[in-house]
């Protein structure tokens, strides 16, 4: 059948789904008396103007790119882990324990050491949702759901009860050492003689993302593994007949998925806050759905996908510091482009793809 | 009908209608007269056009350019609507039933008169009635679409278009679903409604049928409507001749077979599904190199468990040698891939949902199953896309599987190069013993001779083969040696060469010996 060529697809669709929510959200601007021409501006110039805010835009994006690809790895697999959330959190134990464990002497090991605990607590807590729907058919986004709720109580127990430094009132671990901060943008940057600004959250875990990405895309579509669990994906019962065993390919694609939502506690435990707090994930699990869905549950797509929540992030706190325009409005307008871009996307596409026909 | 014009003679006519999707042109300045009051096929491969033809009288698609001419007036049919409208009924291939609601509350879906239903359902009793008492249309009105047989859907089907008013009845492959009992029902129902001065237009592959049924028949090739004649001056050779555009061999020559040592044993095979119902009930089965072993039975004797159960998808009991080995029926290496490096390979019955990966590619599906096989890996860790893309060309030359595109997706291949696919890949293994299912469902007389060939082949290379089909036809034309499954188990033996169509009817039906 005549289809539309593959980057429209791609491209084209969300971008139109991005324009109309775009609108929407001026409309509602307009709404509450505001000027929407000027709010963009705000968050356009705040966000994307100046080299400050691209440190936290990135910042927010490399969050996203792992919860991004947490998602689409699962999603490439049949499985819909919505336990992001509760991965990370036990993630940013990982960190947390790899940090205090020993004197680092430099940021480097520590950060291979947190990489690992980070990966490994996120996998270990998505591998007993993904045994119970391999081996009981118990549906992975209840379990995974109720998950991120027991994430959360373990580890308020942990912080109130075991981890908080005596004599502390803050349910927080104690600051890690200096020799475990990792080097930001700026030091990055700046060794290659590219000015960035001082003193914004952006650190090495971008360039680990990145990383994560390369990886996740030699995986799915260049390993045996990446075959079976897309085949899996697609077709369980034509998996089957090629001998694809549901139960193996269940468990290391959900493994796989919990190690990268994992992995995001490196970014924000280690690389910004550098100790362990009660909510340092902040939805970020969630968002990661949407950038999966907008991205095509491909890596490029998840890294386009996240550089724009990462936008809409700090592009809405640039608007809630310089306009009167409510906090809660930024959460519909970060609502608004997840409903287009995420679970409407249908409604561009169809009509775009009879336009297609029509030519 | 009102709108009939007398002075027009033809209830269909469609001039110089052509359709493209992108660079593909389904169909090329197609014109074609339907006579009232007859019956009229439409024979071609898969993918020559015809689907597409009547999508475009069916409102589903809109031509590029074209006219069609209803009961002598020009008509615009721009959807399903309108088709209706003009008197035009389709019975799809793929019924469009919803299965929790009863017959009549089917026949009135979308034509409900009025914000209540009872008025509707009870004009609905009357009418239903009536045509079953003049077309051998008989259905009980109240039963529920999930308790009736495929016959019994397909009467729905047509009774939802006559309910419309259609005067033009269009039939998309039947038959395709239906034993042959079921068959002879429905040509006595057409055959009625034509002489009721009803049209009829029947899609097929199947030359049997428009030899038995069609007034005229017009062949179509690769989107071009390349002959109608009338049916009594035609016959089944010229037809497949027009069809394929070459001379076919509608039976493929067969050199006697002659078996060697014995490949696979089965002794006391049993099943059971999910439910506990046993569904195969002590399978014995032997199968020598260089044979065909043909399972007749009629669907859901336990045919596919067999199938199943051989080719690693589900578990069983008892004991199966390959090459005098005996294969693990349940634990771990009773899988697919494991079953596949013994030496089976298997064309799964339902090549769409098992055989194949829809949205894979067509390189892509020629690794599946076989993706761990060295030749298909660059080092320990990467499969090797390239060689897999180089060697499905090579296959897809050799299958003659078309169009000749590794990167395209299995499903927009059409039935037949879809199956060719699947056969490629495992036949290509070389394998001791190949298990196929209904080799040619779907599949046009083309590829039909190109895969009997094949399998005829690979048998005389010295392998098993172990053949599963509904149609007893190519069972007995096939086959070296014939076992009937009825109920699970293995009613009989015979050889094609000393049985007939009624004593493998009988012993199908579970008359005669019981299970040696």
């Amino acid at each position: 059948m005549g289809g539309m060529p593959k980057w429209a697809d791609a491209l084209l669709v969300p971008l139109l789904s991005l324009i109309i929510a775009f609108v929407i959200s001026g409309l509602v601007i307009l709404l509450i008396g505001e000027d929407p021409v000027e709010a963009l501006w705000i968050m356009v110039t705040g966000a994307l103007g100046s080299t400050y805010g691209w440190g936290y835009t990135l910042y927010y994006a490399t969050n996203f790119i792992f919860t991004g690809l947490a998602v689409a790895v699962a999603f490439h697999a049949g499985l819909f882990n919505i336990g992001g959330e509760g991965q990370a959190t036990m993630g940013g134990l990982g960190v947390a324990l790899a940090c205090l464990a020993l004197p680092w002497p430099h940021w480097s090991l520590a950060l291979l050491a947190s990489t690992l605990l980070s990966a490994v607590f996120g996998a270990a807590w998505a591998a007993l949702p993904a045994w119970l729907q391999a081996k009981r058919g118990s549906h992975i986004v209840i379990t995974t759901i109720m998950f991120n709720f027991i994430a959360a109580a373990v580890l308020n127990y942990l912080l109130v009860n075991v981890m908080r430094p005596r004599g502390s009132m803050d349910p927080a671990t104690a600051r890690f050492p200096a020799e475990t901060n990792l080097p930001d943008l700026h030091a990055i940057l700046g060794a290659v003689g590219i000015p960035f600004a001082k003193g914004t959250p952006a650190n090495i875990s971008l360039i680990l993302a990145l990383l994560a990405c390369g990886l996740v895309w030699v995986t799915i579509w260049r390993t045996r593994l990446g075959y079976e669990i897309r085949a899996f994906g697609k077709s369980e019962k034509a998996a089957v007949y090629a001998g694809i065993r549901p139960i193996r390919i269940t468990m290391y694609a959900m493994l796989i998925s919990g190690a990268l939502a994992g992995l995001m506690a490196v970014n924000t435990v280690q690389g910004e806050t550098n100790r362990l707090l009660l909510n340092s994930v902040e939805g970020a699990g969630f968002i990661g759905i949407a950038v999966a869905l907008m991205g095509r549950s491909h890596p490029v797509g998840v890294i386009f996908a996240a550089i724009l929540f990462g936008f809409l992030y700090q592009g809405g706190a640039e608007l809630a510091l310089w306009t009167r325009i409510p906090k809660e409005l930024i959460i519909v307008i970060q609502a608004l482009v997840i409903l287009f871009t995420g679970a409407l996307d249908e409604m561009v596409r169809a009509p775009l793809r009879r336009l297609w026909r029509m030519r | 009908m009102g709108r009939q014009d007398p002075a027009a003679p033809f209830a269909i006519e469609l001039r110089g209608i052509s359709k493209a999707f992108g660079p593909v042109q389904a169909n090329k300045d197609i014109s074609i007269q339907v006579a009232r009051g007859s019956i009229h096929g439409i024979i071609g491969e898969n993918g020559a056009g015809k689907s597409t033809l009547m999508s475009i009288l069916y409102g589903f698609y809109k031509a590029d350019s074209g006219e069609i001419v209803i009961n002598g007036h020009p008509t615009t049919i721009p959807d399903s609507q309108s088709a209706i409208r003009a008197g035009i009924g389709m019975v799809f291939q793929h019924f469009k039933l919803v299965q929790n609601f009863t017959v009549l509350e089917n026949i009135i879906l979308g034509v409900e008169e009025g914000r209540l239903l009872a008025p509707s359902l009870s004009k609905a009793r009357k009418v239903l009635a009536e045509l079953a008492r003049e077309y051998e249309l008989e259905v009980e009105p109240d039963a529920l679409i999930e308790d009736l047989s495929v016959g019994h859907l397909q009467r729905v089907e047509i009774l939802k278009a006559l309910y419309r008013q259609a005067d033009i009845l269009i039939l998309d492959e039947p038959t395709g679903v239906l034993t042959p009992a079921e068959a002879d029902h429905l040509f006595r129902i057409l055959r009625g409604l034509k002489e009721q001065g009803k049209t009829i237009i029947l899609i097929t592959h199947k030359l049997r049928e428009i030899m038995e049924i069609t007034d005229t028949v017009s062949v179509m090739r690769r989107g071009e409507m390349t002959a109608t004649l009338p049916t009594a001056g035609t016959s089944p050779e010229q037809l497949a001749e027009l069809m394929v555009g070459r001379k076919v061999l509608l039976r493929v020559e067969k050199a006697p077979a002659s078996p060697g040592r014995i490949v696979l044993e089965i002794d006391d095979l049993r099943v059971r599904d999910p439910q506990g119902v046993e569904r195969l009930k002590g399978v014995n089965l032997t199968l020598r190199a260089g044979e065909i072993l043909g399972i007749a039975g009629v669907a859901g004797n336990g045919q596919s468990e067999l199938l199943e159960v051989l080719g690693g998808i589900s578990q069983a009991t008892g004991r199966v040698k390959i090459n005098g080995q005996e294969i693990d029926l349940t634990g771990k290496h009773s899988d697919g891939r494991s079953r596949r490096a013994q030496g089976i390979a298997h064309v799964p019955e339902d090549r769409q949902t098992r055989g194949l990966i829809m949205d894979f590619a067509a390189w892509e599906n020629m690794a599946f199953g076989y993706h761990h096989a060295p030749a298909y890996q660059k080092n320990a860790a990467l499969m090797d896309n390239a060689a897999i893309r180089a060697d499905c060309a090579a296959k897809m030359e050799r299958f003659d599987v078309r169009p000749q595109v590794p990167a395209l997706a299995a499903r927009n291949f059409s039935g037949g190069n879809q199956q060719k696919l699947v056969v490629a890949r495992e036949i290509e293994r070389n394998p001791d013993l190949l298990l196929i299912g209904q080799p040619t469902r779907g599949v046009d007389i083309g590829a039909v001779e190109f895969i009997h060939k094949q399998i005829l082949a690979l048998r005389d290379a010295g392998k098993a083969v172990l053949l599963v089909s509904v149609e007893l036809d190519e069972i007995l034309s096939r086959s070296d040696r014939i076992a009937v499954m009825f109920d699970g188990r293995i009613m009989g033996e015979r050889l094609p060469g000393a049985t007939d169509e009624r004593e493998l009817g009988l012993l199908m039906a579970g008359i005669g010996e019981e299970a040696a």
